[in-house]
């Protein structure tokens, strides 16, 4: 599902190069669970964004679903995430300013999909994670926990075949760390969703297929 | 989309009351001034009470001559009038009217001071006064010389007293007593070729065309004998043609007559005198050659782009914090499929959201400014309205704030890096 061939990643200023990725490769199957650890700083969160389409390598080739990733516009770029790929991220990201519906259509909006028909697909997603009776509350209104939901519910709400997460569990307790970590498992076991998932927790880590490990932005293990 | 922009839009206007209070103040009260300032020229450009026909008339205002040492410069002779504006094929009437000259009069021992009118009979054809009583006057009787009078409702209040009939009563002025012919309703001091408080023939000046007055100098008694040809006097004048698509023609023909003028003296050796559409006229106050439009449009020009750049730059300042403000939502909304062009849109519709609100409360401002300045009655008999095109105009300021205020932070959001977005 996604093929990341010798990776490079460079972060250049005007006096010092820092290289967060050394030469990666991963082949990542469709339907597979994969979670990314390894200390701060080690690049993991460079390496998700890389397969996500949120930031570019310096050197390496990646293909997702059979599709080359090379020198798309920000147009294709923008379609290419908007079908795709699905975000989950340790602080949610949510828009404090829309409800929870709204923010759980946002990705609809991008696919000129009307508003009766996003309203029900965002309603559904945000039943399968247990939330279908927060619609009209604002994220500032819910606990992290809650807001996490919300998160996946807006990652899964256009159906793509792969979610990233990054740390989504980061932020919360272990019991609501646990739920977050069941609907994750489930829409893997259930969905055949492709997740690749950066944690620190390794008893997250353990439950899912794979485990990938980096260190100063090499992988390890 | 755009339900989902408005939602943000306004949600965004809550979030930061006081950005929020600048940013439409600045919008609401720079339109309100720019819509006061446009109903204002607008009721000077556009027909107005008692000059209801500018589409067909052009204006002459006087008349120049100039030489390498020398230049002078007036209004025109009645024989100017009778020998080239009289004599021409495209007018079908001619309205001529002397400059106001102010004079008293006494009533019951108190002073009223008074302006007064030499206007000639065609001047009640070509202008279309509101006669509330009476009727003007006509040709015989300014050629008889009569002493009759159209005054001013103003006039006949201060003169004669409330609610009362008075054509046919005498009012005095300039020592000499006048019989009102007819009352007609207050001409706004926009207007300031044509108000005045008293209008009176012409030829009670004991000047007409036919009977010079005698002047102590030998020259000006020979001008008006017709020795030397004079072309300055007292007197401006209206050219009406006979529908609109025939000024153009008149303007050509009054060019051609003063094509063919000769100086009137040998100091002089060029003659300057133009029919001009009105605003042309309304701004070619003195010097011929170097007409006042030029200057007044520029300085209106000027002031109508600062009023709109100025609060402009202060918008896309605030904006731009706005917006980086918003780097997590924008690089959510990337994430999430939307394209930089996208959320360039976004933004503009949002700001012109914004602007719009704020166009808005200023066509509201702009409408207390109006009523407080007609109210006041700021200036004699000049009553502002807003007027379809002023709102036309004021709402395609609107969006032309939106828009320039809102391109320059819309297009530096989008180039944000996602990456840097979500960290921030």
């Amino acid at each position: 599902m996604i093929k990341l061939h010798n990776i490079e990643k460079v972060y250049r200023t005007d006096t010092i190069e820092t290289l967060a990725l050394n030469g990666i490769s991963l082949d990542i199957e469709k339907g597979e669970f994969l979670s990314v650890m390894g200390p701060s700083g080690c690049g993991k969160s460079t390496l998700l964004n890389i397969m996500g389409l949120l930031d570019e390598p310096s050197s390496g080739a990646i293909t997702i679903a059979g599709e080359k990733i090379d020198r798309m516009s920000d147009q294709q770029l923008a379609h290419f995430r908007n079908k795709r790929l699905g975000f989950i991220f340790q602080s949610y990201h949510l828009i404090n300013d829309l409800h929870v519906l709204d923010n759980v259509e946002l990705p609809l909006l991008y696919r000129k999909v009307n508003a009766k028909e996003r309203r029900r697909l965002a309603t559904q997603a945000l039943e399968k994670v247990g939330l279908s009776n927060r619609l009209k509350h604002f994220p500032t209104q819910l606990s992290g926990g809650q807001k996490q939901r919300v998160a996946i519910a807006r990652a899964i709400v256009g159906e793509p075949e792969i979610i990233l997460a990054d740390e989504p569990t980061g932020n919360l307790d272990s019991a609501m760390g646990n739920e977050i970590m069941d609907i994750l498992l489930q829409l893997n076991s259930r969905d055949k969703t492709t997740i690749v998932m950066v944690t620190h927790d390794e008893v997250m880590a353990k439950k899912t297929h794979r485990l990938v490990r980096l260190f100063d932005g090499t992988q390890v293990q | 989309m755009l339900k989902n922009y408005f939602k943000i839009a306004i949600a965004i206007l809550k979030r930061r009351k006081f950005f929020t209070f600048v940013s439409l103040f600045g919008i609401s009260f720079t339109l309100a001034t720019l819509l006061v300032l446009t109903a204002f020229i607008e009721k000077i450009v556009n027909d107005d009470y008692p000059d209801r026909k500018r589409a067909r008339s052009l204006y002459l205002t006087g008349i120049e001559e100039n030489g390498p040492q020398a230049m002078s410069s007036s209004a025109f002779s009645l024989d100017y009038i009778q020998r080239y504006l009289k004599t021409m094929k495209t007018p079908v009437d001619v309205a001529f009217y002397s400059a106001r000259a102010g004079t008293n009069t006494y009533h019951a021992g108190k002073k009223i001071g008074i302006s007064l009118r030499y206007v000639n009979a065609s001047y009640w054809d070509v202008l279309e006064f509101e006669f509330l009583e009476g009727k003007p006057f006509d040709v015989q009787q300014v050629r008889n010389r009569e002493k009759v009078t159209v005054i001013t409702e103003d006039l006949r209040r201060q003169y004669f007293g409330e609610d009362v009939q008075v054509v046919g009563k005498f009012i005095e002025a300039d020592n000499q007593q006048f019989r009102v012919s007819g009352v007609v309703k207050n001409v706004p001091g926009t207007t300031y070729f044509f108000n005045a408080d008293m209008y009176v023939p012409y030829s009670v000046t004991g000047v007409t065309i036919e009977t010079p007055p005698t002047y102590h100098d030998e020259y000006s008694t020979a001008m008006f004998k017709g020795k030397v040809q004079s072309y300055q006097g007292e007197y401006s004048a209206v050219l009406l043609a006979a529908d609109a698509g025939s000024v153009a023609a008149m303007q050509t023909e009054y060019k051609n007559v003063v094509a063919r003028l000769k100086p009137s003296d040998k100091m002089f050796d060029k003659v300057l005198s133009y029919a001009d559409y009105y605003p042309d006229a309304y701004l070619r106050t003195g010097n011929m050659s170097k007409p006042l439009k030029r200057w007044v449009y520029s300085v209106i020009g000027g002031f109508v782009f600062l009023l709109i750049f100025l609060p402009s730059v202060n918008l896309v300042n605030i904006n731009l914090t706005r917006i980086m403000e918003r780097s997590s939502e924008i690089a959510v909304r990337k994430a999430f499929g939307a394209s930089s062009n996208t959320l360039v849109y976004q933004f503009i519709v949002e700001n012109i959201i914004l602007t719009l609100l704020g166009g808005i409360a200023g066509i509201l401002l702009a409408m207390v400014m109006l009523y407080i300045f007609n109210d006041a009655a700021i200036l004699p008999h000049v009553t502002l309205h807003l007027n379809p095109v002023v709102l036309v105009i004021g709402l395609i300021t609107c969006l032309v704030f939106g828009l320039v205020s809102g391109v320059y932070p819309a297009w530096r959001m989008s180039r944000l890096a996602i990456v840097k977005a979500l960290k921030a």
